[in-house]
């Protein structure tokens, strides 16, 4: 084999990935998966319907002209076709200010008209300011895709990027590619005395924080809600990162996918509204945990234009523009949702609520078993500590760290699937949280009931052993 | 003002532009260092955004520039679409990062057949966004800091700022049509060649890589067999990955043939082959591409996948999976979309040769793929000085021009050469011929009026 068809350097070192190994083990259809990410709901009706609506309209299956100043016809222009899928009244009144001030074409692609048009309305509610659809909005595939663009578009060979560990584990491998160095602090629990585990006992400290940053720092990585722990950042802690980002004049990429997944007494704040952030903040956001359609793999980075361009200009060397459809597809899902933002039927209130329900279940289940779970304020995931049951793991391979071999354990034995949290940390960390184990419960009642069957035949089975396994 | 911005107005917000001067203002005071990557330098510009705005701003104006065809998808694959968007409520979630295992066994065992090799769906298939998301992944995978890529001009336009992201170094090579037949009616791309020593002398022990696109955008140029070999011994003897983009394969006029460079000898252990459903399916807008290699070299790309965009949509996937199934039951036969698809398109190829000779255009009739290049020669003595910026190349002048006084969009071919070659290649423009009987109809009436004003 010849000698120069090999790998560039930039992804040396980067080729493992967790997740092959562990979709492999829970793809026995004997095992209930509560590993992956991946909603076994079904997403809402009207979603489906409004895919399935366009998939009728030939003309979505071209390229989108995601372009500049061309915002397309309204969703309800008089173009028969379009009349005659749903007839409603016009959100996009064509004088409306926010395209007056689109006055000249941008440079490269933002994404399907109709769609960044929707989320510029959606997301003006929260910003308080409104959003240049063409120039402060890109469409990307899926918020994987947003972090990608915008690591690639703004982080540079060199520069440092503070990530928070446990961390979604793509971060690590995108920064090394980019020629970064990731700088990783870790979430600390405080001690918890009578009461539950909750994820807002897991915080940074400030100093050490602080610590972190210097000047050759060019990001910080949030995550909020947070994956895996649930967390979600309150007003103080957001402004502490946001005081060191302004002081150390660093960039925020806050990676907000499951913003409308927040649990009762809990309040989902975007870092982007604090002041001096909006100009030094790339929001990342994705349609599939919106809609619990992950499959569609859209995104979305929202930010000022000296920001977005960058990623755009990504964009314009890398896919150049994403699915038709499917674009058209979410404009119209988001439009029915925006319309009705207060009412309890909207996908942004009813989701959360029904996840609530799971997420309280869950907790129960993990509790009856022995093991010892973080109650997430937020996001579909919770993790709980597995050290004190006693399971006879001298099998598995010795140089593996404990979660990864207590999951395979448990997916072998007990035919539960989850994701080891240490798969979660740098090599330095992992040895911090190898005791955690992540389950994700954004499944159907069916998944959660033949999780809770297999929970009660292991409880029976150490109370009858009498041991702790 | 619209009820809208009038409640907008009522809670007194500053205007956006104002926000964002005062914004933009106060953050490039505070922030001193390069907020851009510098990977990013020399692929910011975009050349394609000012024809986009113009197309759109002339609003009866024929377009006949981007490259995506305006008639609908072949039912079957509309049919296939929307059974995927209605069927198992599951495919709306994430499938195999990389490929749909249909979609990915299907593309193994067609293109198999194709390349004759035997294919493993999952070692020697990637799924991407788009041919475009391909090109990409492989860029990023294999070219490194300094490496140098062979890159044949005219080349589609992506080519170069993506071998600039990856740190490479682009060395063009010109094809250049034979000295001028004048007795001839009409030139044919065959006669667009590459001279066999000057692309020897291209490659370098820096050489990482080179860019084939056969058919060739925009000249159509269906690469023979000859002049395959001739690449292939060139790729091997210099131990070079042969970067082969193929999205028109099928799209093949008269009596060429397409031939895929990784089926010659040596081949296919240093070939990327690149093909694309949309345009393989006329389905620009699903954004289905594949690559298909060596697994020795495809699990880079593979690294690259999943640090860049992990998963493709899953329904689209499925889609084109169900296209190549019957695709691949129906091969060679007369209702095979690959058979059916370029016969309707040589037809709109030919009636836009026919029409834009009447006009004294020069077309050069293509091979294969979606465009026409057309010689405006005749048009640069006669009319030296159309409105432009100083220095800009004068297709691109040209092509300003006929949108706002002809009515007809095109290209101009001088996009499709590095900055120091557009001077010489500044007298051609590429049409769009994969457009609906109606749209060529209306391109007729513009070049009628053109026809007439030019007799008085």
């Amino acid at each position: 084999m010849s000698s120069k068809l090999k790998n560039a350097k930039r992804i040396e070192g980067l080729d493992s990935n967790v997740w092959v190994e562990f979709t492999k083990l829970a793809a026995d259809p004997s095992v209930v998966n509560l590993g992956q990410g991946l909603p076994d709901i079904s997403p809402p009706t009207y979603v489906k319907e409004e895919l399935s609506k366009i998939a009728l309209v030939d003309n979505l299956n071209q390229y989108t002209r995601g372009f500049g100043s061309d915002l397309g016809p309204c969703p309800c222009a008089a173009d028969g076709k379009t009349t005659e899928l749903n007839p409603r009244p016009c959100p996009f009144s064509l004088e409306s200010s926010c395209l007056s001030s689109v006055t000249t074409a941008v440079l490269t692609v933002s994404g399907h008209p109709s769609l960044v048009k929707a989320l510029s309305c959606l997301y003006e509610k929260f910003y308080q300011n409104q959003i240049d659809p063409n120039k402060e909005i890109l469409v990307t595939v899926g918020a994987y895709g947003s972090l990608f663009n915008a690591i690639q578009g703004l982080i540079d060979e060199g520069d440092e990027v503070i990530i928070i560990v446990p961390f979604y584990d793509c971060y690590e491998p995108m920064m090394r590619m980019a020629g970064a160095t990731p700088v990783f602090i870790p979430l600390r629990s405080k001690a918890v005395c009578g009461k539950k585990w909750s994820s807002s006992d897991w915080t940074l400290d400030p100093q050490e924080l602080e610590s972190k940053f210097n000047s050759k720092t060019k990001a910080i990585i949030l995550n909020t809600p947070h994956n895996p722990l649930g967390k979600v950042y309150t007003k103080e802690e957001l402004q502490l990162i946001a005081h060191l980002c302004i002081k150390y004049d660093t960039l925020c990429i806050s990676d907000e996918v499951y913003e409308w997944l927040v649990y009762t007494g809990n309040k989902h704040l975007k870092i982007a509204t604090f002041p001096g952030m909006w100009e030094r903040t790339v929001t990342i956001g994705s349609a599939g945990k919106t809609f619990s359609v992950t499959g569609w793999k859209l995104g979305w980075s929202i930010g000022p234009h000296h920001l977005i361009k960058h990623l755009q200009t990504v964009q314009q060397n890398t896919i150049y523009t994403c699915a038709t459809p499917l674009q058209e597809a979410l404009a119209q899902a988001l439009w029915i949702d925006i319309k009705r933002m207060d009412d309890p039927e909207c996908y942004f209130n009813s989701l959360p609520k029904e996840l609530e329900v799971k997420r309280d279940r869950i907790v129960h289940l993990l509790e009856s078993v022995g093991l010892k779970p973080i109650v997430p304020d937020g996001g579909y995931f919770i993790i709980a500590d597995v050290s004190s049951i006693d399971a006879d793991l001298s099998d598995m391979m010795n140089n593996e760290p404990y979660d990864y071999k207590f999951v395979k354990w448990m997916t072998k034995n007990k035919k539960l699937a989850a994701i080891p949290v240490s798969a979660f940390c740098n090599s330095e960390t992992k040895s911090q949280f190898e005791k955690f184990v992540r389950f994700c419960f954004i499944k159907k009642d069916s998944t959660l009931d033949a999780a809770e069957e297999i929970i009660k035949t292991w409880n029976r089975q150490r109370s009858q052993s009498g041991q702790n396994v | 003002m619209s009820p809208m911005g009038a409640a907008r107005a009522g809670k007194a917000k500053p205007t956006l532009q104002t926000l964002q001067r005062q914004r933009s203002l106060h953050f490039q005071l505070t922030m001193a260092r390069l907020l851009q990557a510098r990977r990013l330098e020399g692929t910011e510009h975009n050349p394609w955004v000012e024809y986009v705005n113009l197309a759109n701003e002339y609003k009866d104006a024929v377009n006949l520039g981007q490259g995506f065809p305006n008639f609908p998808p072949p039912d079957f694959a509309l049919e296939a679409f929307q059974q995927a968007v209605s069927g198992d409520h599951m495919l709306n979630q994430y499938t195999s990062a990389f490929g749909h295992p249909p979609l990915t066994k299907v593309l193994a065992s067609f293109f198999g057949k194709l390349l004759g090799q035997e294919l493993d769906p999952l070692t020697n298939v990637l799924v991407t966004v788009g041919a475009y998301g391909a090109l990409f992944t492989a860029f990023q995978a294999l070219v490194d800091e300094g490496d140098e890529v062979i890159i044949i001009e005219p080349f589609f336009d992506c080519y170069e700022p993506m071998t600039h992201m990856a740190g490479g170094h682009p060395v063009f090579v010109s094809l250049r049509p034979s000295p001028s037949q004048d007795h001839q009616d009409l030139d044919s791309c065959s006669n667009w060649q590459l001279d066999a020593t000057e692309l020897a002398s291209k490659f370098t022990p820096r050489t990482k890589a080179l860019v084939l696109n056969t058919p060739n955008n925009p000249l159509g140029k269906v690469f023979c067999k000859a002049e395959l070999e001739l690449v292939a011994s060139l790729c091997q003897q210099h131990d070079v990955l042969c970067i082969s983009d193929e999205v028109y394969q099928w799209l093949i006029y008269d009596t060429h043939q397409h031939v895929s460079i990784a089926s010659l000898p040596g081949m296919w252990e240093r070939t990327l082959t690149i093909g694309s459903a949309g345009k393989t399916f006329s389905v620009t807008g699903w954004k289905v591409g594949w690559v298909l290699g060596p697994d020795n070299i495809m699990k880079h790309l593979r690294t690259v996948h999943q640090n860049s965009v992990y998963h493709c949509p899953t329904q689209a996937q499925v889609a084109v999976a169900q296209c190549f199934e019957r695709e691949q039951l129906l091969f060679g036969q007369p209702s095979s979309y690959f058979v059916q698809l370029p016969q309707a398109m040589q037809r709109c190829r030919n009636h836009m040769i026919h029409s834009l000779q009447s006009v004294g255009f020069k077309p050069v009739a293509s091979q294969g793929g979606y465009f026409l290049t057309v010689d405006i020669s005749n048009f640069k003595s006669k009319m030296p000085d159309l409105p432009g910026a100083a220095h800009e190349p004068y297709d691109r002048c040209f092509v300003k021009w006929m949108i706002k006084n002809k009515g007809l969009v095109a290209i101009p071919v001088s996009f499709f050469y590095s900055g120091p070659h557009q001077k010489d290649f500044d007298h051609y423009i590429r049409f769009c011929f994969v457009k609906e009987e109606a749209t060529l109809r209306a391109m007729d009436e513009k070049l009628q009026k053109w026809k007439a004003k030019l007799k008085l």
